[in-house]
């Protein structure tokens, strides 16, 4: 099957076209000589099937950043049968230098100036036949994202495919000396075919960061930004998380529940309280993660994202992170599996995995509800706002400790030297096609991991089969009371520590697995957790909670996104240890103060 | 970082933090790592070349600049960088 490589600098609509081509039928795959996973998709052209893989934006092909690399490493490893370079026509004075570096690979390369739509608001007019004469390649000018003048450069691409590749130079020649080369052809090919007016036309973008970017304005108008996004996400996603628990909960017992009734006792539960609630664990993160990637696709598309980088910058990198990464952060006190995920807008690889080892510590949704349990159950209502407050103190300021902690080990060695897009509409279609593949991704990499995790746990809280479901004599008791040693220190007690296992699937379950403990349900567990209890090791287990593995989603999200195991296990025990460190030191000195 | 002297020229030439809001520079040289001179390069940055000043973030934040028809975010410590003269 043929290749067609799509290359282009970032913010050029590389995605958009590809979106366009593939119609959104895309998988992510490996590919030899490089390590991070692309973006590809087979599709009819003309005749014959081809597949279009999406490389990573870059600014120069000499360049020494990851995604730089990976571009080299590809395009020695698998030369294209045609390349499909995509060029900025509002910013083509600069972007051509990219081009002209691909065009001394002798590669077969066709040309689409891209935004056609906003340069013609701009004032910018390309004489494309002389452009395409003097470059000895063919040039076409688009809009991906309205698909005016694609299926002309879609007629060019089929006939290119005919023609063999020309092969590459064996090595990838020292760049530098060429620089005045490419800089003198360039000057001469812009001369000739592209007229930029003095000043721009559009001044659209200016008066909006006027505001937005304002030296005082600009960070409120963040936040407000963020909280509108967050109570979008999350307040929206929240009835819709129910609504498929609802349903898969009916399915169960309209059908699996009659269906499997001839089965026996153990053969049941683990079929329906095993692996159906597996299925249904991971579908409760469907809703979220649409609706998450939806607005991302707000933030990320019209610009606002690059804008937020501006403006949280200056606490930021003193953390060793950026100003997207708050904003992933912030979103992480939703839900941290889509914020993980939505790391993936920071192209450099350290910095993603430190701002990845770092959003698990945010206060999730799931985490508020057991804390709203307890509080309510241990605390008086006065009370209950101060403590749920100093929880989230904790969050930040263990996140800020971690990210302090570990900024030099995840050194980032990129400048942080971005381009400011102007604001741009994102259509319905890109928003939609995003949180769709978005989708498509965690439920491929996460689901036999969560499932697997969760019949796991079922099968440690339900055998040996004598024993009384999450009771001290399965083997989850078993093991509660063998780390009871760990525990008693933490003030937390043998049953919260059964609890604590639940809550290794995901913390929404971690009262209903109380429940279950206790035998009890409702406001009877809470009378019954408050008598036990005092405040103190409700706070130690509160803590703990907070801190230790979020949920198996988080973990699967970790291990797919990051592809290093040890990555996950550092993620893992450093939270753990955290966890326990922070628990003991509070637990031991309130105890020490007379608590 | 001190303003660096020109020897030849009677306007000394600084560093493109040292600018305000709304001035505009020639690009006089580029004293940057190859990393961070070949990203800036492939932005447009080339001696010579006319930048501008958009605004500055608070909190001795990134600043904005403009080159052509392309704006661009740097922080305070690659712009130290960059040597300009003022127009």
């Amino acid at each position: 099957m043929k290749r067609i490589a799509l290359l282009g600098m970032p913010n050029t609509g590389k995605s958009t076209l590809f979106n366009r081509m593939t119609g959104g039928a895309a998988r992510v795959g490996n590919w030899p000589g490089i390590t991070v996973e692309l973006l590809s998709g087979k599709i009819l052209l003309g005749s014959d099937m081809v597949e279009i893989i999406d490389l990573p934006g870059i600014y120069d092909l000499h360049g020494f950043s990851d995604d730089e690399q990976v571009v080299r490493h590809f395009l020695r490893d698998n030369v294209p049968d045609l390349t499909l370079v995509i060029l900025n026509t509002t910013q083509i004075e600069r972007q051509m230098s990219l081009l002209l570096q691909l065009k001394q690979l002798d590669m077969n390369i066709v040309v689409v100036l891209n935004m056609a739509d906003e340069a013609k608001k701009f004032g910018i007019s390309v004489d494309v036949e002389t452009m395409s004469e003097l470059l000895e390649m063919p040039v076409f000018l688009l809009s991906a994202k309205y698909g005016s003048g694609y299926p002309e450069a879609m007629q060019a691409v089929v006939k290119a495919l005919r023609y063999p590749t020309p092969g590459m130079a064996e090595e990838l020649r020292s760049q530098l000396e060429k620089d005045e080369q490419i800089e003198a052809e360039m000057s001469h090919v812009l001369k000739n075919t592209v007229q930029i007016p003095v000043q721009l036309s559009d001044r659209l973008t200016e008066r909006l960061d006027s505001i937005m970017l304002h030296p005082w304005l600009g960070l409120p108008i963040f936040f407000a930004v963020m909280y509108l996004v967050f109570q979008g996400v999350f307040f929206l996603g929240q009835p819709l998380q129910g609504l498929v628990g609802d349903l898969l909960g009916w399915f169960r017992e309209a059908a699996l529940d009659p269906l499997l009734g001839g089965l026996p006792q153990a053969a049941q539960g683990l079929l329906l309280d095993g692996i159906y609630n597996g299925v249904t664990t991971v579908a409760a993160f469907v809703p979220i993660i649409v609706l998450f990637f939806l607005f991302m696709a707000i933030v990320e598309d019209s610009g606002y994202l690059s804008r937020a980088a501006f403006l949280m910058d200056a606490l930021m990198s003193r953390l060793g992170l950026d100003g997207r990464g708050f904003v992933m952060l912030l979103m992480g006190f939703g839900c941290n599996v889509p914020a993980l995920m939505g790391t993936r807008v920071m192209r450099s690889r350290a910095m993603r995995l430190l701002t990845m080892l770092v959003i698990p510590l945010s206060l999730c949704s799931a985490r508020l509800q057991v804390f709203i349990f307890f509080t309510a159950a241990l605390f008086s209502a006065q009370a209950a706002p101060v403590v749920l407050f100093s929880l989230y103190l904790f969050s930040f300021a263990t996140a800020i400790l971690t990210a302090l902690i570990f900024k030099g080990r995840f050194k980032n060695n990129e400048p942080f030297v971005l381009e400011l897009p102007p604001y741009r509409f994102p259509t319905l279609r890109q928003m939609v096609l995003r949180g769709w593949l978005e989708v498509r991704h965690f439920l491929r990499r996460a689901t036999k991991f969560i499932v697997a995790g969760v019949v796991l746990v079922w099968l440690l809280t339900n055998l040996p089969p004598s024993a009384a479901p999450a009771s001290a004599d399965t083997w989850a008791g078993m093991i509660g009371s063998a780390l009871h040693p760990f525990f008693a220190p933490l003030g937390i007690n043998e049953q919260l520590t059964i609890a604590l296992i639940f809550g290794f699937i995901a913390k929404e379950i971690v009262i209903g697995a109380l429940a279950v403990i206790y035998g009890l349900g409702g406001d009877a567990l809470g009378g019954a957790i408050g008598q036990q209890l005092d405040w103190v090791q409700a706070y130690s287990f509160m803590l703990f909670t907070l801190l230790y593995t979020p949920c198996l989603a988080t973990i699967a999200t970790l291990q797919s996104e990051s592809k290093q195991t040890s990555f996950t296990a550092l993620s893992l025990a450093w939270s753990l240890g955290l966890a326990w460190l922070v628990s003991f030191v509070f637990y031991q000195g309130a105890r020490a103060l007379g608590y | 970082m001190p303003p660096l002297l020109n020897p030849g020229g009677i306007m000394s030439s600084i560093t493109l933090t040292t600018l305000h809001p709304g001035d505009i520079a020639t690009i006089v040289a580029i004293h940057a790592e190859e990393a961070l001179h070949l990203r800036l390069l492939a932005l447009g940055f080339r001696n010579g070349k006319q930048i501008e000043m958009i605004r500055k973030a608070s909190f001795s934040g990134p600043l904005q600049v403009r080159i052509g028809t392309t704006d661009i975010l740097l922080r305070r410590i690659e712009a130290t960088k960059i040597t300009v003269k003022k127009l």
